[in-house]
């Protein structure tokens, strides 16, 4: 039977993905360019037995999210820049208690409320370093409707396995432009859930480490009663303030991370093998990059695409191997210049780092980032 | 022979972390006996709060317990219900945590009337962080924000809860200990949101700057100001000045949150 092609916009594709992903629960809040993801989900969720709410604000709408995981259902939440400000203080909470959910930020430009309809990259540090606190990220960054569809069952697989909130970024003009999309079919993309504990109720502790770098989760109303709160805790979910347990705990939760990079990044490379000029680019703005490389070695100039899909952890490896085998990285981005300082921190001189930058509202275009290269060659 | 507390207290989890005097602890012996009548598998009860020092109650109670972010309970406990609609959910947390920060989550919780039961321990201070006003502490009182007396209206809780939408509300003080239990559970056999304000103190933040020589002041203000409902309706309105009415002040029978939502499922699945 042929698989199933339908027209996407992005935001359509995302809540289509979620489904797929087993989400059964979104709590959100309106706000341009994300609405779309709450509007289908609104429909979809219930047809599958889920539920969506929406909630009095972004707050209230991450704070019924992380409820409703903690209640053994995959959730997530959607918003844009300033709702994705108001929601940072329990994306730390969804961090220091461990509770597995998935938030989209269908990322438009400005502080404030800037430019709603217009298209940005300027949340990627706020994605890293919005919430306050020592704390791992995990966050994606999809080019395409197919691969905002992929990637958005990633990032649920992501969030279940390491137990923690994990962030998709796309930006307005991913989020609103149709693509067709094929449906996989059932069983065809891996799907994850997290992993339950093995322990009777009376000897379950949420945060033993002995039970691995990642805890086993019970879920509430199964049999398990347990403590979570947002205090530092050991491991059996209590507060402490106790140094070792204290510092233990905050160490693992980023070790969990950091220790499994291999399994969490992922980046597409096109014609790196012999370039001399790397453009370093993500979401939309690596789909100019592209075109950008395919006009340059037309011209003779060797060119090559790298695409980083998962944005954070930082792709530390390949940006410093990419750094020493070409003489200049281009660093396009929808914002006055925010990767740049990671691949700039990451390539330590090795070669020249530019950028290319746009907050006007409007998509950067191959030929700007063509000149770029061409002043830095 | 003396109530059974401990099987409902998690093991090695006292001394809590109250002040001699504080209210807030008759008010966690209270829910436990209601808990106790209404015959809850703690297994199968959630009980989410936010932050402060009434907050802190679920910690000590064995049960699925939830202590969240400052203001937030109500908003993370509608994620759990939704979730788990067959589940007791229960939130507890002070004044300023509910009707502050958390004002916006608790009026939008009453419009749903989702079937939350929702204590609300206002001692009319903020007691964690030492005695700053909150939107219920009395105008002219003194609190560490309010050198010159406190020049802000307050709330009026249980009216709030009642304006907002909520189907059970009733109130009561940390002094009347056998009304806590008696209005907690009624409270968790209404299906719908049910707020029970109780009435509480705060010798260590609220008292001492406010004239009360010693906790039995405080609670001779509960006990002497407290007005029954029944009795209340034979008053003019100056004998109730700064009284506390008691009892359950309004109930009504409204379709609850999560069982609506069920029908929305029907629907979208053809049924
Ligand atoms: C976002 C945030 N803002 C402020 C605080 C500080 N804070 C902690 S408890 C509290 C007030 C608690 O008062 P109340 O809810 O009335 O409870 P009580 O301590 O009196 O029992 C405040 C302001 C916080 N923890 N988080
Ligand atoms: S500070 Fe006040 S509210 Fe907090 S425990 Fe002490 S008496 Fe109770």
């Amino acid at each position: 039977m042929a698989k199933k092609v339908a027209l996407l916009q992005g935001n359509d594709a995302c809540a289509q993905g979620a489904v797929y992903a087993g989400c059964k629960f979104f709590g959100g809040y309106p706000i341009t360019p994300s609405t779309e993801v709450a509007e289908v989900l609104s429909g979809e969720l219930p047809k599958v037995g889920g539920k969506f709410i929406q909630m009095e604000d972004e707050i209230a709408a991450i704070a019924s999210v992380i409820g409703a995981s903690l209640a053994g259902s995959k959730a997530l939440t959607a918003s844009s820049g300033p709702g994705i400000s108001l929601k940072q203080e329990l994306i730390g909470y969804a961090c220091i208690a461990e509770v597995p959910i998935v938030i989209v930020n269908v990322m438009r430009g400005g502080p404030s409320t800037g430019m709603p309809t217009g298209p940005g990259q300027s949340d990627v540090m706020q994605a890293k370093w919005g919430t306050h606190g020592d704390h791992a990220v995990i966050a994606v960054a999809p080019a395409s409707c197919q691969e905002i569809f992929e990637e958005t069952v990633r990032a649920f697989n992501l969030a279940e396995k390491y137990r923690m909130p994990v962030q998709i970024l796309y930006d307005e003009i991913v989020g609103h432009m149709r693509e067709p999309v094929t449906f996989p079919e059932p069983g065809e993309l891996e799907v994850i859930d997290r992993t339950a504990p093995t322990v009777g109720p009376e000897d379950y502790k949420p945060f033993d480490p002995s039970q691995g770098q990642v805890p086993p989760l019970a879920a509430y109303g199964s049999g398990y009663k347990f403590h979570v709160t947002g205090l530092n805790k050991a491991p059996d979910g209590f507060p402490t303030t106790k140094a070792e347990l204290v510092d233990a705990e905050e160490r693992r939760q980023i070790a969990k991370v950091m220790d499994n990079v291999a399994d969490i990044e992922k980046n597409e490379e096109y014609l790196t093998d012999d370039a001399e000029v790397i453009i370093w680019a993500f979401g939309s703005t690596s789909r100019s990059a592209r075109y950008a490389v395919n006009e340059l070695r037309k011209e003779g100039i060797k060119a090559g695409l790298f695409r980083p899909i998962t944005l954070w952890p930082f792709p530390e490896k390949r940006t410093a191997e990419l750094a020493q085998q070409a003489k200049a990285i281009v660093v396009p981005e929808l914002n006055l210049g925010q990767m740049i300082y990671e691949v700039d921190r990451v390539a330590k001189g090795a070669c020249a780092v530019a950028g290319v930058n746009r907050v006007d509202g409007e998509p950067i275009n191959p030929g700007q980032i063509m000149d770029r290269v061409k002043e830095v060659l | 022979m003396a109530y059974d507390y401990e099987k409902s207290i998690r093991p090695g989890k006292l001394p809590h972390i109250w002040c001699p005097g504080c209210g807030h602890g008759i008010i966690m012996k209270g829910l436990i006996r209601a808990m106790d009548t209404c015959e809850l598998d703690r297994t199968q009860t959630a009980i989410v709060s936010g932050i402060g020092c009434a907050s802190r109650l679920p910690g000590y109670l064995d049960a699925c317990t939830l202590h969240t972010a400052h203001g937030r309970a109500a908003a993370f406990a509608t994620g759990v219900k939704m979730a788990r609609p067959d589940m007791n959910v229960i939130v507890v947390g002070g004044d300023g945590d509910g009707t502050a920060i958390g004002g916006n989550h608790f009026i939008h919780a009453c419009r749903r009337n989702i079937d939350l039961t929702y204590i609300v321990m206002n001692n009319h201070i903020y007691g964690m962080t030492g005695g700053q006003f909150s939107p219920t502490t009395p105008t002219g009182a003194m609190a560490s924000t309010t050198p010159y007396g406190n020049p802000d209206p307050t709330f009026d809780i249980s009216k709030l809860a009642i304006g907002a939408g909520a189907t059970f509300v009733a109130r009561t003080t940390a002094y009347h200990a056998t009304q806590i239990d008696k209005l907690i559970a009624e409270g968790i056999r209404h299906k719908g949101m049910a707020v029970i304000e109780i009435i509480d103190d705060c010798p260590t933040t609220y008292g001492r700057r406010n004239k009360f020589r010693s906790v039995v002041d405080m609670m001779k203000r509960l006990k002497d100001n407290a007005v029954p409902v029944a009795a209340a309706s034979k008053m003019s309105p100056e004998q109730l000045e700064g009284k506390i009415l008691t009892g359950v002040l309004f109930k009504e029978e409204r379709p609850e949150y999560t069982a609506t939502y069920a029908e929305v499922i029907k629907k979208a699945q053809g049924a």
